[in-house]
Order: structure tokens, then sequence, then C-alpha cells
């Protein structure tokens, strides 16, 4: 298929190159450098806004440009969008200055989700650091949702400080879910912090996990996620059991243009959720 | 608590996991079940490190004196682990400040008793120090990780956030 045919088919598809306008509903400052933005998905065609927990959306700043971010929103309600957002560079900035009523360009969803089906009767790990539980709320949501078709959850957070953890009350509501653990760590904290402290590796001492019935998810800065993922097999899970979400600086979101590529991959349009397996070898290689 | 009940309790304790009969029971000879009140420290840094605690419940933090920045907190040890090795490597003073975040029940190795068993059986001295060789690589492993500061925001964590 020559490339001029990929952009034909994908013409009139949801994954169109072509920004839709859509409207802050509201700015949440989650820390001082991390923020929500709550929008109102497009509706020019009539439709509602679907996606599946772990895909992003292309979330373009008029003027500025374009940045690939996770949809940290629950899937069953598509009447809003979030996604939560880390200020480190122009976009992210540009983002960060808009305010209700604003209005942003979006292309999307893209990308592969997280195997929430797969994990069904299953036990499930997730673990998340810094901003990597913003993808992963999404599966939370629907983990709690469907609370009865899965096992025991697992939801081991670090962070870099107290200051710097997310969604707060919604950890503590989860910790209250049945049959749901959530053990949080922060790699410094004051005597104001009662909590763990340390690697969100060193957090797995305190689970005693089923492991042929376990499934883990895992998304954080790369090197937690390759730590994490040996931790989760020293504890006995196959890489079969582990998906990990990957990020690159994202461009067309389609594939085509070749800024995500991870090796054989892009992590666009082949992830950015992988089975542990399909990128292990990549994971250690300096060059990619 | 009984001798042999000690030992079956130790015998749970993830740090002795697969231990045999015989090196367990002379690991018992040396412990003896402790508890610290909420609130108490179990040492502090530059005390002579006599003994080494396997945890069984509660939590520990342990703390560096920062001077003008007060105490820092940089590491939290809990159920199933063991808190302090400076038994083991001279000049057998503690490093930190270890503070009972919870209340904690533990078994207290006393160290002295621990090394003359060392030294005159080699078979169990080895075998301690091997699974104190595993605690420290982790723990080294887990201190560089941190070190790395990898949710620091001059970088950007995901790739994405540009």
């Amino acid at each position: 298929m020559t490339d001029t045919s990929i952009i034909e088919k994908r013409k009139g598809s949801s994954l169109s190159m072509v920004p839709s306008l859509a409207t802050i509903r509201r700015v949440i400052w989650e820390t001082d450098d991390t923020y929500t933005l709550l929008i109102d998905p497009p509706r020019g065609d009539g439709r509602t806004f679907a996606f599946n927990a772990g895909q992003f959306n292309m979330i373009y700043a008029f003027g500025t440009g374009e940045s690939a971010i996770s949809i940290s929103s629950d899937p069953f309600r598509s009447n809003f969008l979030a996604h939560t957002i880390h200020r480190v560079g122009t976009v992210t900035s540009a983002l960060s200055r808009l305010r209700r009523g604003d209005t942003i360009g979006l292309r999307g969803p893209f990308g592969s989700s997280w195997p929430l089906e797969e994990a069904v009767g299953k036990d499930v790990c997730i673990a998340a650091g810094g901003i990597g539980l913003a993808p992963l709320r999404p599966v939370i949501y629907t983990l709690l949702r469907r609370r009865e078709e899965f096992g025991r959850i697992m939801i081991l957070y670090g962070s870099r400080s107290p200051l710097d953890l997310l969604y707060r009350v919604e950890l503590e509501e989860w910790s209250k879910a049945p049959n749901t653990e959530v053990i949080i760590t922060v790699d410094r904290g004051d005597s104001s912090w009662k909590g763990h402290i340390g690697v969100v590796t060193s957090l797995f001492s305190y689970l005693k996990m089923d492991t042929p019935s376990t499934l883990a998810m895992v998304c954080g800065p790369e090197v937690m996620m390759k730590y994490t993922c040996e931790e989760l097999e020293r504890r006995g899970l196959s890489a079969g059991q582990i998906y990990l979400s990957m990020e690159r600086n994202m461009k067309c979101g389609i594939g085509l243009c070749g800024h995500c590529q991870f090796g054989p991959k892009f992590i666009c349009k082949d992830g950015p959720v992988f089975r542990l397996p399909q990128i292990k070898d990549l994971l250690d290689k300096k060059e990619i | 608590m009984k001798p042999q009940d000690l030992t079956e309790s130790l015998h749970k304790h993830p740090f002795l996991s697969n231990m045999n009969e015989e090196l367990l029971k002379t690991l018992t000879s040396c412990a003896s079940n402790v508890i610290f009140s909420e609130g108490t420290y179990l040492f502090h840094e530059g005390e002579d490190a006599k003994t080494f605690y396997l945890l069984r419940s509660g939590r520990v933090v342990l703390e560096v004196r920062g001077g003008e920045r007060g105490q820092i907190r940089i590491q939290t040890v809990g159920a199933g682990e063991v808190l302090g090795w400076s038994w083991l490597i001279s000049p057998y003073k503690w490093h930190f400040d270890a503070f009972a975040l919870e209340q904690v029940h533990a078994f207290a190795i006393d160290a002295s008793c621990l090394v003359s068993k060392c030294e005159t059986d080699c078979h169990f001295g080895y075998e301690m120090l091997r699974r104190f060789s595993e605690v420290l690589e982790r723990r080294l492993e887990a201190t560089r990780l941190q070190l790395l500061d990898v949710y620091g925001s001059a970088i950007s964590e995901r790739g994405e956030n540009y």
C-alpha cells in the first residue's frame, strides 16, 4: 500500500489529520506543574467521542503546536474528556494558559489500548509513576465500574514528593473499593508525610501476588518501567503478563511521519500500549 | 514466646524463607520479640549497631540529620523487610535514625551473638551473608533509581508533553 492510499483510506475516518474544535470546560491544577483539561469533545458530526483506555489524542494549541496527550477520563462518560498534562515545554505551557471557554484543536483517539478484556477474571496490578497514572486512570475507572468481573486490584503509585501526587481525592476513594489496594510511595518526603518513602518497585514487597492469575499494567518514566518490569518478572510474572505504555515525540499520530519510531514499531500506531515481549529487546538499546 | 514458637514465627518472615531448620534454630538462639510504640526511635545515627530487625508489622522511616533542613526522610521499611545492616560492616555504627511511624512488631537479632555463630559455623555465616547481600543489592538499586529523580520536571516524563 502506498503512503497516498493510506492517507486516502484514513480520510473521513476518525483518524483524520484535520483537528476538530473542542472547548475547554475547566482547568484543574493537580500539582504546581501538572494540570487537567476537562474538554467538551468535538460533536460536529453528531457522534459522541468514544475511546478505549490507554489511547491518546493530539491536542493542538493554536499558534504554538500540537502534542500527544493520553486521555485520562472515564471511557464510560462520553460527555467530556480529560487530559492530564505535565507542563514541560512550549505546547504544554501554552495549553496551561487556556481558560474555560477557550478552544483547542483535537485529533484522535489514536493508538492501542490496555488489555481490559484479557484482564477479566484475573487480578490486576497497576504500577504507575508520576504522570504515568494519567493513562491508567481510565483503566481504574473501568475496573471499578465493572468491579465484579475482575479479581483483586492492586494500584501502586510512585511520585517525586507528596506535593506531586496526582488525583489525591480519587486515590483515597479507590482505596475504599472492595478488594482493592492502593499503595503510594514518594521519592522524598518530609516529617508531615506518613506514607511510604522509596521507589515504586519497593512496594512489591508488601504484596503477595497470585502470579499465575495476575495481569500487570505499567506506565511511567521509561527507566521506572524498566525496573518495574524486572521486579514483576522477579516475582514470577511472565513477560506476557505485563503491559506497558511507551511514549515518544509523536507528530502525525497515524504512523506516517516516523517521529515516534521505536525500532520496527511506531509508538503512535502500534502502541502506545505494548505487551512486554513486543518491545523487551528494545528497552535496553540506547540507540533507540 | 517459646523457642519453638519463635522459630516457627521466624520461618514465616520473607527474609528467612526456605532457610533450613538447623540454620533457623541457630538464628533463633540470637532472636527476641520486640515492640516499638508509634513515634519512638529504634536507633539513632552514630550509635553502636548491636542489633538488626526483621519487621513483622508496622513501618519505620529512616531519617538523616540534615542540619538546617531538619530531619530528612529517605526511606520507609515495612512488614516483611529487614532493618539494619550496620552490625555487619565496620565501624558497626548506625548511619541513620530509625523512627517508628506506627507501632512496630519485630524480631530483634542480637548482632554479637549472630557474629559469633557466623564465625564458628561457616555454612550459617555464608547463608546470612548471601541473604544480606541480596537485600543490599536491592537497596543499592533502589537508591540509584531514587537518585535519578525520574519524575523531575527538568525532563519530559513521558515524551509526550512537549
